[in-house]
């Protein structure tokens, strides 16, 4: 790409969390280098085995025992984050042709394309739990795996890019930070490199919207709007509250979550309130407010009754992107058997050579 | 003379990009998302360079964007090659490979030019359009030489867009490379991909061209108006 790098603004979110994504990986080296135990001992039961592993805060590696149940949580998880990247191409790729400067045609191209690749990689670490990529993603074509519900929203106007990349992208980072230290190797690994690159793209969507916020009158509104209409979907992306959330002690305890949802929606609101006072925009949350005693932001919650619908189907794109997403891959099905079928000529035309 | 040329090539750059664009989140496979990611990219990058430079040539103060943005379709300069709709797979590969085999000599033939900024280019973009061009190449023998169904609709793609090369090679001897030099070397690589892909070229002696001469297809109208639409609606905006 041709010279699309900002400067980064003194204020730019994600410095913080890029830090603790850069410690989860001198984590992970370190916890390497430690060297686990070969294996269980021979009069060693394997689960005993496992459970040392995971209280060691070693890594679970593919070709290691592991519970039934963990492995099916950890198939469900990174499919349904492979699957959010894929269809998350859509509502961001929904403004590529008319992106505003060619600067910004540019970068918004390479972070849809920089999606594909975190879904492509993504794949590649559920694969290792013996699943494979064409499975998954007919699951999610026959609507019985799900992608995050954010991304059943529209993209109304060129605002709504810059919020997806400083609010969602950002809610995205909170929740996949502690990810990195997941006791799943392949899926650790993976979110290391992902969260990297997300952190830019939040600080390209902030920067979006600074550049709005600080425009015309017309752009300032269309920004503020954009942040109307995300906020409540952003906070809603950490799931129901912890008193309805089902998978979340049998998680904490694999140590594949760390974090409670209201702890990294409080995390969430807390690092947004001090952007949002820079950009110049306001939250739409008038019981937004500092408590002291608590040391963090009293903030409304989301209506989950709202993401509940959504999760259901009912948001204003799930049909949409659904159907997107199928189109797509059916009117691809005679390239890809195309290249199967041409793949397997040449092959064919080989072997007198090889025999 | 510059000037034209610089338009004509960064034209063709930045309207083949904006078609490749289109193609996001729809490709037959995820790595073919990418990978069209990325060549949209390198056009677009191309495209800047080229505008930009274009607009100093001009010596009227305008800008990349300036010059994307604000110009109408009969002011834009570009083949009508790039311009056509994408239709399936298989007409995006052919228009992407007689593009590439088209840009890839021109850059390269650029990239040895007396003018600094446009070899600057050429160094650069010879190499993507090498890749360009290996990309389509690939596909077009996949698809000439896959299933029958595959092999029908490539040589459909082929037929439907055979006749738009020839603007590519109009003659212009006073231009940093005369067009119609490069002729020879797309046509060596075009038969050699072809008859592996066990495809024909047409007989035909339609020929359509224009535009050079800012005389486009309907095509192109529509897709200024998508890429135009924003930039004009606030004007003197900064993004």
């Amino acid at each position: 790409m041709y010279g699309n790098d900002f400067a980064p603004p003194e204020d730019a979110p994600g410095g913080g969390l890029l830090g603790e994504v850069e410690a989860a990986e001198a984590a992970l080296r370190e916890a390497a280098a430690r060297a686990r135990r070969g294996g269980p001992a021979p009069d060693e039961d394997v689960e005993a085995y496992f459970t040392d592993v995971i209280n060691a805060d070693q890594k679970i590696e593919p070709r290691d025992w592991m519970p039934e149940a963990y492995r099916r949580t950890l198939i469900r998880q990174i499919a349904q984050h492979a699957h959010s990247e894929i269809i998350g191409m859509q509502p961001e790729g929904n403004w590529i042709s008319r992106a505003p400067s060619l600067k910004r045609k540019a970068i918004l191209l390479a972070k849809v394309q920089d999606e594909a690749g975190h879904g492509l990689y993504l794949y590649a670490a559920a694969e290792t739990l013996g699943i494979s990529r064409d499975e998954l993603v007919d699951l999610l074509l026959d609507g019985r795996q799900k992608y995050s519900s954010i991304f059943n929203y529209p993209t109304l106007t060129w605002a709504d890019v810059g919020a997806i990349g400083w609010l969602v992208d950002g809610a995205a980072i909170v929740n996949q930070v502690p990810l990195c230290r997941c006791s799943y190797g392949p899926y650790a690994r993976a979110m290391i490199r992902v969260c990297k690159e997300e952190s830019f793209h939040q600080r390209q969507g902030y920067e979006i919207l600074h550049t709005l916020a600080h425009g015309t009158p017309a752009q300032k509104a269309m920004a503020q709007d954009a942040v109307d209409r995300w906020w409540y979907p952003s906070l809603a992306m950490f799931g129901p509250p912890d008193g309805d959330s089902t998978h979340s002690a049998q998680s904490m305890a694999w140590k594949i979550k760390r974090f409670s949802n209201d702890e990294l929606r409080q995390r969430f609101v807390d690092m947004c309130v001090g952007q949002a006072e820079v950009l110049g925009l306001t939250l739409p949350d008038p019981d937004l407010r500092w408590n002291d005693e608590r040391q963090a932001y009293d903030y409304t919650q989301p209506d989950y009754a709202e993401l509940m619908r959504v999760i259901k189907g009912d948001g204003p794109c799930n049909r949409e992107r659904m159907a997107h997403r199928r189109k797509a891959h059916a009117d691809g099905a005679w390239v890809r058997e195309a290249a199967a079928a041409y793949a397997a000529k040449r092959a064919e035309r080989k072997e007198p050579v090889a025999a | 003379m510059s000037l034209d040329f610089t338009l004509a090539i960064g034209d063709d750059a930045l309207v083949a990009a904006q078609r490749l664009g289109e193609w996001t989140s729809r490709a037959p496979e995820m790595e073919e998302d990418i990978a069209l990611a990325n060549i949209a990219l390198d056009q677009l990058g191309a495209a800047r360079l080229l505008l930009t430079y274009a607009g100093e040539l001009e010596g009227a103060g305008r800008d990349e964007d300036d010059l994307a943005y604000l110009r109408g379709d009969r002011e834009f300069r570009n083949c009508l090659l790039v311009e056509l709709p994408n239709g399936d797979f298989g007409v995006t590969m052919a228009k992407l490979f007689f593009l590439a085999a088209y840009q890839s000599p021109l850059y390269t033939a650029l990239a040895g030019c007396a003018d600094e900024r446009l070899a600057a280019v050429g160094a650069k973009a010879r190499k993507e359009s090498a890749y360009h061009l290996d990309h389509a190449a690939l596909w077009v023998k996949r698809l000439g030489d896959g299933t029958e169904e595959s092999h029908r609709r490539m040589q459909d793609a082929v037929d439907e867009v055979w006749p738009y090369v020839h603007e590519l090679f109009a003659p212009d001897p006073a231009a940093p490379v005369d067009p119609s030099t490069l002729r020879a070397d797309f046509d060596a690589t075009v038969s050699a991909v072809l008859d592996e892909a066990t495809l024909t070229r047409p007989e035909t002696g339609w020929a359509p061209g224009g535009g050079r001469d800012g005389l486009h297809t309907e095509h192109l109208s529509y897709l200024l108006a998508e890429m135009q639409v924003l930039h004009r609606a606030h004007p003197g905006a900064s993004w």
